[in-house]
């Protein structure tokens, strides 16, 4: 009877042993079904584009004809409206985070801005840049320029880097935080001495992979009025005379890389849509190269951190 | 030394290295988290040091353009005129040796009526390419706003009908046939080649045309169907005209129609439509005989800038002048030399309104 038991036992454990074995399978494929379609798609890219890519496409202005038109205006349009998205999301972004982490109490009022932020992660960005023409352009006349489209991607941002860095201020262990005040240490300096430095890496990889989303965004950004030709560049912001540096450039007309690509893909002539290619080709490379520093900066900050 | 480094140990952990291995883990722990400080501070270094470098090439990357004295000419419209304003923009610019700096965009014919005449001056353009002429709430917005504006046509659009190259029966039809095919009426009743003309074989009837929002899909509409009719809506839609140039070069018993450009550019995946016996072409476009579905196309200019910016009336005057070449590089029709004539004269002499320029233009 006993016997009998035990081999029922056994077949189970086997049964279920050979489901998980085919769950597993199962992930692998649909892992490798999704990696290997992204790189398929990449690489018909780059294979189609390359042949484009060299020091020319990088310092031409777009042109008719598509053998002399390059990237020029775009790849520094959207370097300087990420700056600007940068620099108005990440302070942002992480003072409403540590806001909410770490001083707001469990209210009502916590729980509606709660909700809200999470919401906003979700609305689709031509809503943004609806709400940016009405407020941006329309409201406060700031024009169809970088700073525009800077401050719309930030909007757009600004729930990635909240979320991010909420999680990375949470990933701290407490016991930190009563040890700084153990030591008398005020509410904003346990923040600023402690809880801050040990989350860096991962605020900062939050707030590059915010950064790596906006700079593939074409709605708001047609919306708001980016041009498709344009064949000159922002002023410099370095100056030859004092005070040296020159916010100019926050008002100037702009393109980005997206709109480029989209132009020269719905062009007739099938020679655009190879400049289309490796613009996309470049597009990416800067989108790896931004996820490669975050992946870098995080590794610099966390190799020291064991709790 | 080892009794000295417990008490020592969070003020002067240097003292302490070598008692280090007995110390308790607590204290293990605060030396590694002071380590971490050093760490961060050090590290903090190097990503300045990355920022500062970014910020460098980007600084480099951008020469140093002062624009503040140069005059910038703003249009935006229809993505169907872009092209041509495009290629003009970008002589004229080069002939100017950059002392006047053109922007284009293509917000479509109507967003770009809707900033050549907005309320808020800060978006106004000073050209707006128009791919039909501007309506009568578009006048209505414009007065209201107290802009007056030069209609002047600069090129034909021929919509082209097109289908397979192994299509050997559908060569040539009438505007009877095109109407039959997309009235809304043979929404889901006519599938077949045969239910359209009895001479043609009983295949399968499949269409791909501009979504609604294109102004070609408006125009076809307008001269095919007819006024107060519309277009079914069981076809094959993309606003990207090189989606329905690859469906009909794909399948043998496909129709579908776009700009003349675009059939041009695919001369071998795709063959045109002979409508009402004529075939598109530049010289039946402008001999008036390939109608009607050619059309005109159009910028409009803000007269008074024209009147203050000298920069703009010689980019208009460059605009009208040299249109033949640019428009034909890039794959429309020009006007014949007397139209392009008439539409300078009617800039110079400053005429306003939405006046044809003559029969048909």
């Amino acid at each position: 009877m006993s016997s009998l038991n035990l081999e029922e036992i056994r077949r189970n454990i086997n049964r279920r042993q050979q489901i998980n074995k085919i769950f597993a399978i199962l992930g692998l494929l649909v892992i490798f079904v999704a990696i290997l379609t992204l790189l398929g798609l990449i690489l018909e890219m780059v294979i189609d584009g390359h042949s484009r890519i060299s020091p020319d496409f990088f310092t031409s202005f777009p042109s008719r004809k598509p053998e002399k038109a390059g990237i020029l205006a775009a790849w520094v349009g959207t370097s300087l409206v990420m700056v600007v998205t940068a620099v108005a999301a990440v302070p942002l972004g992480v003072a409403a985070a540590i806001y909410l982490e770490e001083y707001a109490r469990k209210n009502l009022l916590a729980d509606l801005i709660e909700i809200n932020v999470t919401n906003l992660a979700g609305v689709p960005s031509i809503v943004y840049g609806l709400l940016a023409l009405g407020l941006f352009v329309y409201q406060f006349n700031l024009g169809e320029s970088i700073l525009t489209a800077g401050l719309t991607l930030a909007l757009l941002i600004l729930p990635v880097v909240i979320v991010t860095t909420r999680e990375a201020l949470r990933a701290i262990p407490n016991n930190l935080r009563e040890a700084a005040y153990a030591l008398g240490a005020s509410k904003w300096q346990m923040i600023w001495d402690h809880i801050l430095p040990y989350s860096f890496g991962s605020i900062l990889t939050g707030a590059i992979v915010g950064l790596s989303r906006a700079i593939g965004e074409t709605a708001p950004i047609i919306t708001i009025g980016a041009l498709t030709f344009i064949a000159f560049l922002p002023d410099s912001p370095l100056r030859e005379e004092f005070p040296y540096i020159s916010f100019a450039w926050l008002q100037a007309p702009f393109t980005v890389m997206p709109i480029q690509m989209f132009n020269w893909v719905s062009r007739p002539n099938a020679e655009f849509h190879i400049n289309a290619a490796a613009a996309g080709t470049v597009l990416i490379g800067m989108t790896l190269m931004m996820n490669g520093i975050a992946i870098y900066l995080r590794y610099l900050f966390r190799k020291d951190i064991k709790w | 030394m080892v009794r000295c480094c417990w008490v020592s140990a969070p003020l002067n952990l240097r003292l302490c290295d070598m008692g280090k291995s007995k110390m308790p883990p607590e204290h293990k722990k605060i030396e590694r988290k002071l380590e971490l400080q050093m760490n961060l501070k050090r590290n903090i270094g190097k990503i300045t040091g990355v920022v500062a470098l970014v910020a460098a090439t980007i600084g480099l990357a951008v020469p140093a353009v002062q624009s503040q004295s140069r005059t910038r000419i703003k249009i935006d419209g229809s993505s169907t005129v872009f092209p041509i304003t495009e290629a003009v923009a970008e002589e004229f610019q080069k002939e100017q040796r950059g002392s006047v700096q053109v922007t284009v965009g293509i917000s479509g014919t109507g967003g770009g009526f809707k900033k050549f005449c907005s309320d808020n001056p800060s978006v106004r353009t000073h050209i707006s390419d128009a791919s039909r002429p501007m309506k009568k709430k578009e006048q209505d917005m414009c007065r209201a706003q107290g802009i007056e504006y030069i209609e002047l046509p600069v090129a034909y659009d021929a919509i082209t009908v097109v289908i397979n190259r192994n299509n050997s029966w559908a060569e040539s039809m009438t505007t009877d046939d095109l109407k039959k095919m997309w009235d809304s009426s043979g929404q889901g009743r006519i599938t077949r080649w045969s239910q359209v003309n009895p001479n043609w074989p009983n295949e399968p009837l499949r269409l791909y045309g501009p979504g609604a929002d294109s102004g070609t899909f408006d125009y076809f509409n307008e001269v095919i169907i007819g006024k107060g009719n519309s277009s079914r809506g069981d076809y094959t839609a993309s606003e990207d005209d090189n989606v329905l140039v690859q469906g009909v070069a794909k399948d043998n018993t496909a129709i579908g129609y776009f700009g003349l450009a675009y059939y041009l550019e695919n001369k071998d995946k795709i063959r045109a439509v002979a409508v009402d016996g004529v075939l598109p072409s530049p010289y039946t476009v402008n001999n008036g005989t390939y109608s009607p579905l050619s059309r005109p196309i159009y910028i409009y200019v803000n007269k008074k800038a024209a009147d203050d910016v000298p920069a703009l009336k010689r980019f208009v005057e460059y605009y009208l002048q040299n249109a033949r070449e640019y428009v034909e590089e890039v794959g429309y029709v020009s006007l014949s030399d007397a139209d392009y004539q008439k539409a300078l004269d009617r800039f110079q002499n400053r005429e306003t309104g939405r006046v044809p320029l003559r029969e048909g233009l």
